[in-house]
């Protein structure tokens, strides 16, 4: 028996012992997760090298930078969603809470608020909306997709009470310096804020104990009960979470904008899912990783600045979002056969 | 009391307390002339929230209604646009055939596949919708391109009421019909209520969903080429975000979105019931800001009524068999 043989077998079956107990399944999911994540990888080289081959400027780092802009915000409100759709809940109202932290900020600005006080006031309003939703699903025992159903409406409807048909604008260069500018003169704050977000994300999520936990309560959230796990408290967490990186995204995309008009962030809901899902993060929970929302943020990313430089109109991207995601869990489904549950 | 007990007699009585609540205040709101609008603004979300209806009963949603609606509401006013010779029962037809084969898209991912049904109608919304652009260019089609009979159809009166209303009227006879006397309709609660056990007693739960979702695409069809004449325009963003209208109509009239449970006259309610918030606001000199906000809160009260059985249920830690069938109708 030679050193390579041992190497072999070892990766094939690392745990030898009949009485041990693994963490899931070998094979079939373990390999699909890495094979999710390896494909979005591929994705995306493809994605570049097609860009870089058929557009002069596409690998130019300056302009791919700049392109992160049209996805960060979107992005860090899909963190906080990943980690509610592997607890097999979903948050339909993140554009309307959004809208509603923006408008916040807009009347403590009217109101004279300083300028450092904003930020406060949009991750507060967010945060208050979060509460709001998760107090209803843990309260009332209601699913998700209806309250927020409900309370998407609820934002955007008082969002727009207070706006009527008046805009928020002026705001002070402090917001414009976050939501535009940049570290070093290169690397846009937004985007750097991102990384940033989805590395404590992923640690959190993947380190962690309550990582694990999460992960406990979308496969079973029965099970985690008897276990000891207080769901109620992560789930209420994990939505005021939600609503608070909402509001840390209204801050960003206002201060890009420059103002809050009451169609901000319309249909974000669908998108910021859609990012979550081709991702890789089942939508019967517990499966999913932070890595995987990150590879299908940027290759959706990558997309969207190749036909913009392309000069394809925007909704072509959609069509190519929506294939891609029915396709890839058609495809994932078709691999691994039919399943047993529904 | 116990007609008191069932939601839809509670939710009709507070559908014509509203009214004449409304009324109360600006005594116009009751007039035949309003009424019969109320009735007529009404239909196109009442039809769509039945269709809604039988997806949600088998524990699916349908989030592409309102982009199915979009593209077959495009490939009427295009189709009528190019020929305007053509008698308006071919575009009604095409209209509905284009909306059934896009539904069925959807049911042979869904049933075929048993791909997650908030997933596929996620995708193909975009899809769909991004197709209502590609086949129009971006371009408007505007009323002056329509043949007038196209748009004067849905407003032509028949026995005193709009084609609208009597169309409405044919879908929800069909649909309470399908739901409650036939054996597709009453398979979908099976398959709602307990999907291994409708397998179990052989419902063919992928062909059923196959037809379901078809059903949706097709009434979506319907439903836009209605929507294109009304308004008399059809462009790429028509219907935009009307899906979560059409789902909120469904859940305020009791709708359970984990399945099995629904009916026709409550879904036909909740339609109603958030019509009469839309026209009731501009009667009452409210903001018409209002509407969303107040529509989100009257979602958020009808969920925790409807929501109010199940609480015990949760606590409770071994199923009740034989001794008590209840808790099997308060699922939600």
């Amino acid at each position: 028996m030679n050193a390579t043989t041992i190497d072999k077998t070892e990766a094939e079956a690392p745990i030898r012992s009949r009485h041990s107990i693994q963490e899931r399944a070998p094979g079939a999911l373990r390999h699909l997760a890495t094979r999710w994540e390896s494909l979005l990888a591929l994705l995306l080289l493809a994605v570049f090298v097609a860009g870089g081959v058929t557009l002069p400027h596409f690998l130019d780092p300056y302009n791919l930078l700049d392109g992160t802009a049209n996805f960060s915000e979107k992005a860090l409100i899909a963190l906080p969603m990943a980690l509610l759709i592997i607890c097999r809940e979903i948050d339909i109202s993140v554009a309307g809470t959004l809208a509603l932290s923006s408008v916040a900020m807009g009347l403590a600005h009217q109101a004279g608020a300083p300028a450092e006080t904003l930020l406060p006031v949009a991750v507060g309003a967010g945060l208050a909306c979060g509460w709001l939703n998760g107090f209803l699903v843990t309260r009332f025992m209601l699913p998700s997709i209806v309250v927020t159903i409900g309370t998407i409406a609820l934002y955007r409807g008082l969002a727009s009470v207070a706006l009527g048909d008046q805009a928020f604008t002026g705001y002070p260069q402090l917001m414009a310096d976050w939501g535009q500018g940049t570290f070093f003169g290169v690397v846009p704050r937004s985007f750097a804020i991102l990384l940033g977000f989805a590395a404590l994300f992923a640690i959190v999520l993947h380190a962690t104990a309550p990582g694990r936990r999460l992960y406990a309560i979308g496969n079973n959230p029965d099970a985690a009960r008897f276990s000891g796990i207080a769901v109620d408290r992560y789930r209420l967490g994990l939505f005021m979470l939600t609503g608070a990186m909402a509001g840390l995204a209204a801050f960003l995309l206002t201060g890009r904008i420059g103002s809050t008009r009451p169609n901000i962030a319309t249909g974000w809901e669908l998108e910021i899912i859609t990012m979550v899902i081709l991702g890789g993060v089942s939508i019967a929970g517990g499966v999913g990783t932070i890595g995987g929302v990150l590879l299908a943020v940027l290759t959706m990313g990558a997309v969207t600045y190749g036909l913009a430089m392309a000069n394809v109109p925007g909704i072509y991207m959609t069509i190519v979002v929506g294939v891609l995601l029915v396709a890839t869990i058609a495809l994932s489904r078709l691999l691994r056969g039919k399943p047993r549950s529904h | 009391m116990t007609f008191l007990r069932q939601r839809e007699a509670v939710l009709a009585l507070m559908v014509v307390a509203l009214v004449l609540l409304v009324g109360a205040r600006a005594p116009v709101f009751l007039g035949v002339g309003s009424l019969a609008n109320l009735l007529t603004d009404s239909t196109l979300l009442v039809m769509l929230a039945l269709a809604q209806m039988l997806v949600i009963v088998t524990r699916g949603i349908d989030l592409s209604a309102a982009a199915m609606l979009a593209l077959s509401g495009m490939v009427a006013a295009m189709l009528a646009a190019s020929n305007p010779g053509l008698p308006l029962a071919l575009v009604m037809l095409a209209a509905t055939a284009t909306g059934l084969v896009l539904g069925l898209v959807n049911g042979w991912l869904i049933g075929m596949l048993s791909l997650p049904p908030i997933v596929v109608t996620l995708g193909t919304m975009s899809v769909y919708r991004g197709l209502v652009f590609v086949l129009s260019g971006g371009a408007w089609v505007s009323a002056h391109q329509m043949p007038a009979g196209f748009v004067a159809f849905p407003l032509e009166r028949l026995f005193g009421l709009p084609h609208l209303v009597w169309i409405a009227v044919a879908v929800v006879a069909a649909m309470a019909f399908l739901a409650r006397h036939t054996r597709f309709g009453r398979d979908l609660y099976a398959i709602g209520n307990a999907p291994h056990c409708a397998a179990y007693i052989g419902i063919p739960s992928a062909r059923r969903l196959l037809w379901t979702y078809g059903l949706s695409g097709a009434v979506a069809g319907l439903c836009g080429y209605l929507w294109v004449a009304r308004y008399a325009v059809a462009y790429t963003e028509i219907a935009y975000g009307f899906e979560l209208t059409v789902i909120a109509a469904c859940v305020i009239g009791g709708v359970s979105i984990a399945g099995g449970i629904g009916s026709v006259a409550g879904a036909v309610l909740g339609a109603l019931f958030l019509t009469v918030i839309g026209n009731a606001l501009p009667v009452l000199q409210v903001s018409p800001f209002w509407q969303s906000a107040l529509t989100g809160a009257v979602i958020l009260v009808a969920v925790i009524a409807n929501g109010a059985g199940n609480r015990k249920r949760s606590r409770q830690i071994l199923p009740l068999h034989q001794t008590d069938p209840s808790p099997l109708r308060n699922r939600a």
